[in-house]
């Protein structure tokens, strides 16, 4: 998911200095990324002390605090960009953190796995949970402890009357924007609130 | 250094003339931009890193961060450690004489602030020469000074690391530290803080005031994980259970480190002084004139900050920290914050943590790294 294919087709979706927050932002590539080639600023924010570490060698300003303790130190729309690439599977409280997404940031974009895609499909039909590329953890060890699918996602979307700016399907690192929910294991979704 | 134009202080009060004793470690560069001011808490110094010749026990107090090789790199880095005005280990302070009346300060030495410290430290730093710190560090009131430096001399700081601090004291926290001062203030040995040409040292309070102090500086985890339960000594003539039935002998481990502790500090720390650096501790509020509200407090700030807390911190907890942090974000300043898993309570800032370390590691090479105009 990391990979910097991946990560230009996500990067692609930040406007030009735009001031950033990332949710779960990882070893901070992403973030050096969008400085660097997009002049973006902003933080990032991980619970991994490894990851940390990282992105304070790298020179991006990390914030180490739990997400499911909620995002209380970032006021209303004090960003351009607030991101949540795979993040949002490993939280509990999905939707608050959604919600709260749409709250700080004039723009959300969340990228996560997508369970329908047609292999996982495949394995459920053997009757077997999958273990795959993208998800290659068993059932009992995930840390994907919110599995959903594209479609599922643009459902709790409308609920929270957020506006769906651009969605779709990342598959090896190609965009996929035909029939996304079988063909792509990992969905992509660009919103600003409603 | 001595400095003979007078310090205004915040109480109104002027030090007509003062010294100030310090120690630098490595280099300054060439372009002068290398300097790391190191400021000390309650019962530290100057004396930051390194040991003294022929004086093996005279380790610096946070030797395990800063020296050849440290994550504070004095190969690179050319660090200052100030000792603070009013302390008790070779700066003016209420031991000295004071000249208006030819006896001893006592008790009538200025009352301090954190403001007026780093004031002091400017005025040295000018005398050396270094117009732009590449960081001021420092933790729990060394974590305050550091901020309050950000706010009085924005353009002299490139990077603030505050560890172990918070933004002000709750009430709990003034709360111990006038327990404290008042276990000092009622020791007969006192003399109404002129105790000097008495020849005697109010070492009663002295010893409860760091035995209460020690205790908010550990965490319920390491002395449970240290003392336990544990009885110091079992002795013939005690019950099965190992308890002796008295109420003043010291039956638990832990009343023991308490009284050895409490012995240690009364024989080397002046007890005018710990009733002034708990005051200047209690005084800080940088939000307090602008209505409590930090965000504005620390609009003024241009350095880029990393922020430490430490998990099993009470005293300085890690929400205190993240109030700075909240406040810095609000002025979209440059900031990382850092939360160190460990059970050492409040001391952890001074201890050898391998994240803590490769942090603040990583951090120094991230400033050695850049490169000044």
């Amino acid at each position: 998911m990391s990979s910097v294919k991946v990560q230009r087709s996500i990067a692609r979706l930040v406007p030009q200095g735009a001031r950033v927050l990332d949710l779960g932002c990882g070893d901070g590539a992403l973030l050096d990324l969008l400085a660097r080639e997009r002049g973006c600023t902003g933080y990032g924010v991980e619970i991994a002390d490894d990851n940390v570490l990282a992105c304070v060698r790298r020179g991006v300003d990390v914030i180490q605090i739990n997400l499911n303790e909620g995002l209380a130190m970032f006021d209303d729309a004090s960003f351009d960009v607030v991101l949540q690439i795979d993040t949002l599977q490993h939280l509990r409280n999905t939707e608050v953190m959604l919600r709260e997404t749409a709250r700080v940031g004039r723009i959300g974009i969340v990228a996560f796995p997508n369970f329908a895609h047609w292999p996982n499909r495949l394995s459920i039909a053997r009757g077997r949970m999958p273990v795959t590329r993208r998800m290659p953890y068993q059932w009992y060890d995930t840390p994907n402890i919110r599995v959903s699918t594209y479609k599922d996602f643009a459902v709790l979307a409308r609920k929270n009357h957020l506006r769906v700016l651009d969605a779709f399907g990342l598959q090896n690192g190609h965009e996929v924007r035909w029939l996304p929910n079988a063909r792509a294991g990992t969905a992509v979704f660009k919103f600003e609130r409603g | 250094m001595s400095f003979d134009t007078p310090l205004l202080l915040r109480s109104g009060a002027s030090v007509a003339n003062y010294t100030l004793v310090y120690e630098t470690y490595g280099t300054l560069n060439a372009k002068r931009d290398n300097a790391v001011l190191v400021c000390h808490a309650l019962n530290a110094s100057h004396h930051v890193a390194g040991v003294y010749a022929g004086k093996p026990h005279s380790k610096g107090w946070w030797d395990s961060m800063i020296g050849p090789g440290k994550p504070v790199d004095t190969d690179r880095f050319f660090v200052v450690g100030i000792n603070n005005l009013g302390s008790c280990f070779g700066s003016t302070g209420p031991m000295h004489t004071n000249p208006a009346t030819g006896r001893a300060w006592g008790a009538d030495f200025p009352v301090v602030t954190v403001e007026d410290w780093v004031d002091a430290q400017a005025r040295l730093l000018d005398a050396l020469g270094i117009d732009t710190l590449a960081a001021v560090m420092g933790g729990s009131l060394g974590g305050m000074q550091t901020l309050s430096w950000t706010l009085q001399y924005p353009q002299r700081v490139r990077h603030a690391v505050v560890a172990a601090s918070a933004p002000n004291l709750t009430a709990e926290n003034i709360a111990f530290n006038e327990v404290a001062r008042r276990a000092i203030v009622s020791d007969q040995d006192f003399r109404g803080g002129h105790f000097y040409e008495h020849a005697v040292v109010p070492k009663r309070g002295l010893r409860i005031a760091r035995m209460i102090g020690h205790i908010t500086y550990l965490s319920d985890d390491i002395m449970n994980a240290k003392f336990g339960r544990e009885l110091r000594n079992v002795v013939e003539g005690a019950g099965t259970n190992g308890y002796r039935y008295t109420t003043q002998d010291i039956e638990f481990q832990i009343e023991s480190y308490l009284r050895h502790q409490g012995d240690k500090f009364s024989e080397y720390f002046d007890a005018n002084t710990y009733l002034l650096i708990t005051r200047a501790l209690d005084y800080f509020d940088p939000a307090r004139a602008h209505g409590g509200d930090l965000r504005a407090a620390l609009a003024p700030a241009s350095a880029q900050f990393l922020i430490v807390s430490f998990s099993t911190d009470w005293r300085f907890s890690p929400a205190r920290s993240r109030e700075i942090v909240k406040a810095l974000l609000d002025n979209r300043r440059s900031v990382s914050y850092v939360e160190i898993n460990t059970t050492h309570g409040h001391d952890a800032f001074l201890l050898n943590d391998a994240y803590y370390m490769s942090m603040m590691r990583a951090y120094f090479e991230r400033i050695a790294g850049e490169n000044t105009p």
